[in-house]
């Protein structure tokens, strides 16, 4: 069965069905990327731009080396929002580009939104990359291959979000996926950074890191940027490691097994103490491997006409 | 749209005259001459030459006046001219205007407000000009108001802005108390909604986009009101959007301090769940609230809470507007459709009763300003909106009369459709 959507804006609203064919297909991808050379020409003829109008380095590299191996051509269009605000609109950018006939956009944008906007600016299939504080899907997608690969199930696993939960849009995805796919989630970090009525995702939600560690099979360790605390949301990043920290301490007196997950890029010894980002209970860099396959799913699902699919 | 003509002699029969101030209401004729009414009754047609228009199922009240309208003249002539504000205004039913200050330059001196008033001149609707507070809207040095007052300026405000230094807003209270004249206050905290998008809840939690808490005005609403308790001026809070500030301003009235508020037909009627595609049109400031807070503010509309309905039409060109939404400048129209809006999703809806809906539009802006109210009675100038309050309508863009286009109603079935003004010696009829 394909994919039930044009476009990837989001996991809000997208059926279990939809993530479970994501994730299976990138089963299959992730094989793929153990042979001596990883790639198929999938997407042969495919035209694939990579919109990022925010600084990033794995997520970029990880759609373009997923692009390459599925024998798309891909450009990228790198750019500070800054520097377009003087220049010409987004829809202008975007339809420019289409008109040099694009297949599909992946975006990245400072702006919660943009992603939607786009899908009423042009034809392509687009792909949301990172969109301001709202929803980052293919990190989620990431992340939910990596756990379903390790326990073999998401469903009943506990899984606490840790840090930054108001500007995380890693969080935004993650929270929306979990739960359709039966996960349980608890969201920890500060008063100052969780967003107003989060519950109503059907999370539970604590102050108390140790709590969310005694009640968790996995952390997702959120990264902790000091514009919140210059923005005052909190007073030192050494009071943040002192309390919300994941430290080897913390994890022992657990007296369980804790599977640990970053995004990235790690703060080590802030968000996440070094010992623990580098344990063999990490997964931090099995998810920048699946991050390749799992895009390759998505871009495979989102871009095969009929004939590419079949 | 049809040209203003002059009321030299009409004949208004076969319609129903509703008197806003007290809602009384009989089936009786009047006779328009050179702008004035010159008799009311029946049985006027009788050696009666003029022209005679049927308003048979149209109710006759005085005219509508909206005391929030950003008109855009000076400065961006792009988006609305006042020729092109005080149609989209006739076509809703309005033959009076309050023009906000913050135009290129502002509403800060004597020339501007003369400006407004000459420009409007050979308008039917009224313009009436709204000066800033502040000089150049920066909210440090108050505005000459003696002057402005005399220019013609009918209120202060910064609107689009609030005054942030609490001394200088007691300045204004203070010193435009001699004058009588209210201050309008836009209610806001800069610091509670930096960067803020929406209003700040689940919607925005789910969006993805920076709150605006609604805790961001009550705290401005709080702060007014007891300035204006110590100093006894007159504060008029503009477009009250939050449960918070309803609950703030009914307790000041009980409490005697001399402060009035307005509600806009969109916070009435939509909830910040209209947001879930990132529509443009639906970005203003204050921002589209909760379910609880249009339920309190239609509970503060029927007990006299909230003293006044106006749009706070805002127009914005397409360019501006067709970007993502955090790109996007705050702001709807409004003018055109504030009438349609409260007789069909208010009154016919069952939330206000129709006597409750025109005092609200007609009689308590005039009372708030300090202006006359408009009056059925002989020698009086001819002042009257004119529309069917059964027949519906629905809104498309295309038909609007402003120069923009930034509304979110499109397709909507409104009731209520404007038969016609008339203000000012002229009259305009729709056509239909």
């Amino acid at each position: 069965m394909p994919l039930q959507q044009k476009h990837l804006l989001g996991l809000e609203g997208v059926s279990a069905a939809d993530i479970g064919l994501m994730l299976d297909t990138a089963t299959t991808f992730r094989e793929i990327l153990e042979r001596p050379i990883p790639k198929v020409p999938t997407l042969r003829g495919l035209t694939v731009v990579n919109l990022f109008y925010e600084p990033s380095t794995r997520t970029r590299i990880s759609f373009e080396l997923a692009e390459k191996r599925l024998s798309a051509d891909s450009v990228n269009f790198t750019t500070s929002a800054s520097s377009v605000k003087k220049g010409e609109t987004l829809k202008d950018t975007i339809r420019n580009i289409e008109a040099m006939k694009i297949d599909m956009v992946v975006v990245r944008h400072q702006a919660a939104g943009v992603p939607h906007f786009l899908t009423q600016c042009v034809q392509a299939a687009i792909i949301n990359a990172g969109d301001g504080m709202h929803e980052h899907p293919t990190q989620a997608l990431l992340d939910m291959f990596t756990l379903r690969e390790r326990f073999g199930r998401l469903d009943g696993l506990r899984v606490a979000i840790i840090g930054d939960i108001s500007h995380s849009r890693v969080a935004g995805s993650n929270i929306r996926g979990l739960m359709t796919m039966g996960a349980e989630v608890m969201l920890c970090g500060p008063k100052t950074l969780m967003p107003r009525d989060v519950e109503k995702f059907g999370v539970q939600v604590t102050c108390d890191v140790e709590d969310a560690i005694a009640w968790a099979d996995v952390l997702n360790v959120l990264r902790i940027q000091l514009e919140r605390q210059e923005a005052g949301l909190f007073p030192t990043m050494r009071e943040y490691h002192a309390e919300f920290g994941i430290t080897r301490q913390r994890l022992e007196r657990a007296k369980k097994e804790i599977t640990i997950m970053h995004p990235g890029p790690i703060n080590r010894g802030i968000e996440l103490d070094a010992d623990v980002a580098d344990a063999d209970y990490s997964v931090i860099l099995d998810q920048v491997t699946n991050g390749v396959a799992v895009r390759m799913a998505v871009l495979y699902l989102l871009g095969g006409n009929e004939e590419s699919v079949s | 749209m049809n040209d203003i003509k002059k009321a030299k002699a009409l004949l208004l029969h076969g319609g129903e005259v509703c008197d806003a101030a007290d809602g009384n209401r009989q089936k009786i004729d009047l006779l328009i001459a050179h702008g004035r009414i010159e008799k009311i009754g029946t049985g006027l047609e009788e050696g009666f030459h003029g022209e005679k228009i049927d308003v048979s199922g149209c109710l006759v009240t005085q005219g509508v006046i909206d005391m929030h309208v950003h008109l855009r003249e000076p400065g961006r002539e792009d988006e609305e001219t006042i020729e092109s504000g005080c149609a989209a205004a006739m076509a809703g039913g309005v033959t009076a205007v309050c023009a906000m200050p913050n135009t290129t330059p502002p509403c800060d001196s004597q020339e501007v407000v003369r400006f407004l008033k000459k420009r409007a001149e050979e308008q039917l609707v009224e313009v009436l000009p709204v000066a800033c507070i502040t000089k150049k809207r920066e909210g440090k040095e108050i505005t000459e108001m003696a002057e402005l007052v005399k220019a013609g300026a009918v209120a202060f405000s910064d609107d689009g802005s609030p005054v942030v230094n609490a001394a200088v807003m007691r300045a204004a209270l203070e010193y435009s108390s001699m004058f009588e004249v209210p201050v309008i206050e836009h209610c806001e905290d800069p610091h509670l909604v930096a960067g803020g998008q929406m209003h700040e809840g689940w919607m925005s939690t789910r969006l993805g986009l920076p709150g605006m808490p609604d805790i961001a005005e009550a705290v401005m609403v709080a702060r007014n009101i007891a300035l204006a308790e110590y100093c006894g001026g007159h504060i008029h809070i503009a477009h009250v959007s939050t449960a918070k500030s309803v609950e703030y301003v009914r307790r000041a009235k009980e409490n005697g301090v001399k402060v009035t508020c307005e509600v806009t037909p969109h916070h009435l009627t939509l909830t910040d769940e209209a947001l879930i595609r990132y529509d443009t049109n639906l970005k203003m400031n204050p921002p589209l609230r909760s379910h609880e807070d249009v339920e309190a503010l239609l509970v503060g509309l029927r007990d006299g809470t909230i003293d006044v309905i106006a749009s706070d039409h805002a127009p914005h060109s397409l360019e501006e507007k067709d970007v993502e939404f955090a790109a996007a400048p705050f702001g709807i129209l409004g003018v055109e459709t504030m009438l349609g809006i409260v007789l069909s999703r208010l009154v016919q809806a069952g939330e206000l009763r129709l006597e409750e809906a025109l005092r609200k539009m007609i009689i308590a802006p005039r009372q708030v300003l300090g202006l006359p109210l408009p009056r059925f009675q002989e020698g009086e100038p001819a002042n009257v909106t004119i529309f069917r309050p059964e027949e519906s309508w629905t809104v498309r863009k295309e038909t609007l009369h402003s120069r923009s286009r930034n509304m979110p109603y499109e397709g909507w079935e409104l009731s209520g459709r404007v038969y016609g003004v008339l203000n000012r010696g002229y009259v305009w009829t729709a056509g239909l």
